[in-house]
């Protein structure tokens, strides 16, 4: 074999690799990515209708009901507007009233949430970067209508702080 | 006053580093011998400072010194005593502190077990290594520092998170730690080679057993990682391709590419400039996973409480790193090509395969961890890539790179004859094709076309490996070709033969695993698999530091007895937050796997996860595998042998080939 012909087998082999490699990643991604909505923007009609997304937000204080079986029902909410999740399975420990959550599924025609998969973080002091950040969003929207001063209020007193570490002690209740 | 006698040593340890960084390198480059022999001194006396803080800051956390907010924020007093030592590093500065550590043993090491070395090589290597610590030393100094005080101690601290309460803590992080850090090792050897301007065989050969131990650690931690996720975490899953996971893996994926590049840089003098790319992009890879670690920039459960000046510091060190040493590369690349030739068939080409695949592979989990973070900075949205993605890529290309494996093993360096080649490999391919198929026909609960493919592939592994072995041996058989094999070879062995029990494991879970999630009251049962899981209720029972409800699920097999397992919802007293316990029964072929859920109800009812997860312990065993081969190959002795007279030892030349040729 010739220097030129090895060259051009190697040329070969690495471009048809890569090309082979850039379809296959492509394609995944296209068809594997999930969106971030917050429950203000599924309100606004935002979120897709029929693809998979991820719902983040806190769940609402006495909103938990359970069905048959495994059936759960809840509010998440970013205190401008809630958003009705359906959920048959098991929910991780860390799941709980006033806690962050974040939902992967789709909205079904009645507007409700169906999750495929719940998750709540690992650590109590731990918040997603995305419901941190859905929150105050909506936070600073309510505070600009100046409509639900109490949501605003409760939000900035129970989470603004988190990640401090005077926050982090006051949240599991060790005296000092 | 003992946390102060810590941050006192790591200030002296962060001026020791800076005279490391400097008076060795300056020495060697100037040829002043007093400055090149004050790297060995200068490293032990950084070591033994660190070690200095590292005893200082455990004995804080056994002496429960709450006024140390690290102390404080981590442990409280009804601790166990295993969890207040591993405690240490269960939080984000002592962990730092823990790397810091294992840095300079590495150092240390590099010092000890470098005789073959000469002094200004050892020297250029320990001053790169003592650069390093200087990063890491400063890092936590000004952002995190382990020692500092609380104005107003707390009377009890705040509890471990439960989750870090195993023995997976004891473990896991070390081990891990000792693999991102001994790729330091290699990193330094490269940028000490490039300083000195010369890399040649001789620098493959010193670099070679410091990659396959940081290897063997790397492979240790990730392993033992996912077998802790898998029995604490109470998902049943293995690998969740989370971006810490992912920061974890690629560093590993380039590492085992490195592993082989290095293996043609010694033998043949070939990729020379690409395997300096590795060993820079497999330490800087650890960089990353620390920074996409510790800045919180992405969603994860490992995601430590974080702060944005943290995340910027670690992405300062990592830029100057990456710029740094790719600045010298491209001063220093001209300089070394490598004039050496191979043909299209012939075992560098292969090897070259393989790198090329690995890397392809790790540039599709970096893509797919970073492409949310691009996307938000460039305000596109909040996106996660999920699982799926990452096995639609893994799993075609992990099949070209099982393939190239078994041919890789077998081809000869610099040319080898393809008619020759495929009459060799004709008959493991037949034998795999034949015996896997056959296997999953018999055995399997159902055909799977892609179980077929993965036990084929894991089969034609082994018996290209034995082939090789026998080989070896001339004409003398398996056995002679065992016994002419040294622990370099056997470490090949071993790691190759990790990879297909692995890929076994990985195939059956994917495919033949069933799992449950039901509402159970007590006495009811419910069969997966065969099994029959009969729920017996709760009871609650008392831990060391928790309260918890122990379920009892009596498992049945055609009306035999199997076992009992006890699944445990834990309420830790000094936190918020409950545990879920799983109840598991390992056995060869099957795990058994069961998880409470909660309470449902006034009858005694909970919601119970079931799982019948066939081989997945040979996950975990293929790991093992692989991790000792890589030790083997590390301790192999040509790698320390004295150098004769001070001169240094001649490239070696390749191995013997099989007689065949």
């Amino acid at each position: 074999m010739k220097a030129r012909h090895k060259r051009l087998g190697f040329l070969t082999i690495g471009i048809v690799a890569l090309g082979l490699s850039t379809w296959l990643v492509v394609n995944a991604l296209g068809s594997n990515l999930s969106y971030f909505f917050s429950p203000s923007e599924v309100a606004e009609g935002a979120a897709p209708s029929e693809r998979i997304f991820r719902l983040g937000g806190l769940v609402k204080p006495d909103s938990v009901e359970r069905g048959e079986e495994l059936l759960v029902r809840f509010q998440v909410t970013d205190h401008a507007h809630d958003v009705t999740v359906v959920y048959s399975g098991i929910l991780p420990d860390l799941f709980a009233e006033g806690q962050g959550v974040v939902a992967q599924g789709r909205l079904n025609e009645q507007g409700q949430f169906v999750a495929e998969r719940v998750l709540a973080k690992h650590d109590e002091n731990y918040m997603a970067p995305e419901v941190k950040e859905a929150l105050a969003r909506a936070h600073a929207d309510g505070v600009a209508q100046e409509a639900s001063t109490y949501a605003a209020a409760e939000s900035s007193g129970s989470y603004s702080s988190r990640g401090g570490e005077s926050g982090a002690y006051s949240t599991s209740g060790v005296t000092q | 006053m003992i946390a102060e006698i810590g941050h006192f040593a790591l200030i002296i340890a962060l001026i020791l580093g800076l005279f490391l960084a400097v008076l060795p390198v300056v020495g060697a480059h100037k040829g002043i011998v007093a400055w090149i022999a004050l790297a060995k001194p200068l490293t032990l006396a950084q070591f033994l400072m660190i070690a200095v803080a590292y005893a200082a800051l455990t004995w804080s956390f056994l002496a429960h010194d709450f006024s140390v907010a690290y102390v404080a924020h981590h442990s409280n007093t009804l601790l166990p005593t295993e969890y207040l030592i591993s405690g240490v590093w269960g939080g984000h500065e002592g962990s730092l502190l823990l790397w810091a550590l294992m840095l300079s043993l590495w150092a240390v090491a590099v010092s000890r077990f470098s005789r073959s070395v000469p002094e200004s090589v050892v020297a250029r290597v320990l001053g790169v290594m003592g650069m390093v610590s200087i990063g890491f030393l400063l890092f936590m100094l000004l952002t995190s520092n382990p020692f500092d005080r609380l104005l107003n101690p707390p009377a009890e601290g705040r509890d471990l998170n439960p989750l870090l309460q195993d023995p997976g803590l004891i473990f896991h992080p070390p081990l891990l730690y000792m693999g991102y850090v001994g790729l330091s090792v290699v990193f330094a050897f490269a940028i000490a080679a490039m300083l000195g301007g010369r890399l040649d065989a001789a620098w493959a050969r010193w670099s070679r057993p410091w990659t396959n131990a940081a290897w063997g650690f790397l492979t240790l931690g990730i392993g033992i990682g996912s077998w802790w996720a898998y029995y604490e975490l109470g998902w049943g899953g293995w690998w969740f391709w989370d971006p810490v996971e992912n920061a974890s893996l690629m560093p590993w994926l380039v590492a085992t590419a490195l592993m082989h590049s290095l293996a043609v840089t010694e033998k043949r003098g070939a990729f020379k400039a690409w395997t300096v790319l590795l060993a820079i992009s497999a330490f800087s890879l650890s960089l990353l996973g620390a920074f996409l670690v510790r800045s919180g920039v992405l969603t994860s459960v490992h995601a430590f409480a974080t702060d944005p000046d943290r995340g910027v510091f670690i992405l300062i060190f990592l830029l100057l790193t990456i710029g740094g040493s790719l600045l010298l590369y491209s001063w220093r690349a001209p300089g070394i090509r490598s004039p050496v030739g191979f043909r299209l068939v012939s075992r560098e080409a292969g090897l070259l395969l393989n790198n090329l695949i690995l890397v392809v592979i790790t540039a599709t989990v970096l893509l797919g961890t970073i492409y949310p973070l691009i996307l938000d900075a460039l305000g596109l949205g909040k996106i996660s890539v999920g699982p799926p993605y990452f096995n639609a890529v893994f799993v075609p290309i992990g099949i070209p790179l099982m393939i190239a494996l078994g041919v890789g093993v077998l081809l000869r360096w610099k040319q080898d004859s393809l008619p020759l080649l495929l009459r060799k490999v004709a008959v493991p391919a037949v034998a795999s094709l034949v015996l896997g198929t056959l296997l999953i026909v018999l055995f399997a609960p159902h055909f799977h076309l892609l179980a077929v493919v993965g036990l084929v592939l894991a089969l034609w592994v082994i018996f290209t490996s034995l082939l090789w072995l026998r080989e070896r041996g001339g004409g003398g058989g398996l056995l002679k070709g065992m016994r002419n094999t040294g622990r370099g070879g056997w470490g090949m062995i071993f790691g190759h033969l990790g990879v297909a029990i692995f890929v076994i494991g990985m195939t059956m879970i994917s495919l033949y695993d069933s799992e449950q999630d039901l509402r159970m009251e007590p006495g009811q049962s419910y069969t997966l698999a065969g099994y029959t899981f009969t729920f017996q209720g709760t009871k609650e029972v008392m831990g060391p530091n928790y309260k918890a409800d122990r379920g009892i699920l009596e498992v049945t097999r055609d009306g035999r007895e199997i076992t009992t397992l006890y699944p445990e919802k834990r309420d830790y007293f000094s936190s918020a937050m409950p545990m879920t316990e799983a109840g598991i029964q390992t056995r060869l072929f099957r795990d058994l796997f069961v998880a409470l859920g909660e309470p449902l109800g006034q009858d005694g009812a909970w919601s119970v996860r079931l799982y019948h997860k066939p081989f997945v312990v040979w996950l975990w065993a293929g790991g093992l595998l692989m991790a000792f081969g890589g030790m083997l190959a590390a301790s192999d002795r040509r790698y320390f042998r004295r150098r004769r007279n001070g001169a240094v030892t001649p490239p070696s030349e390749p191995p013997t080939q099989p007689v065949a040729a």
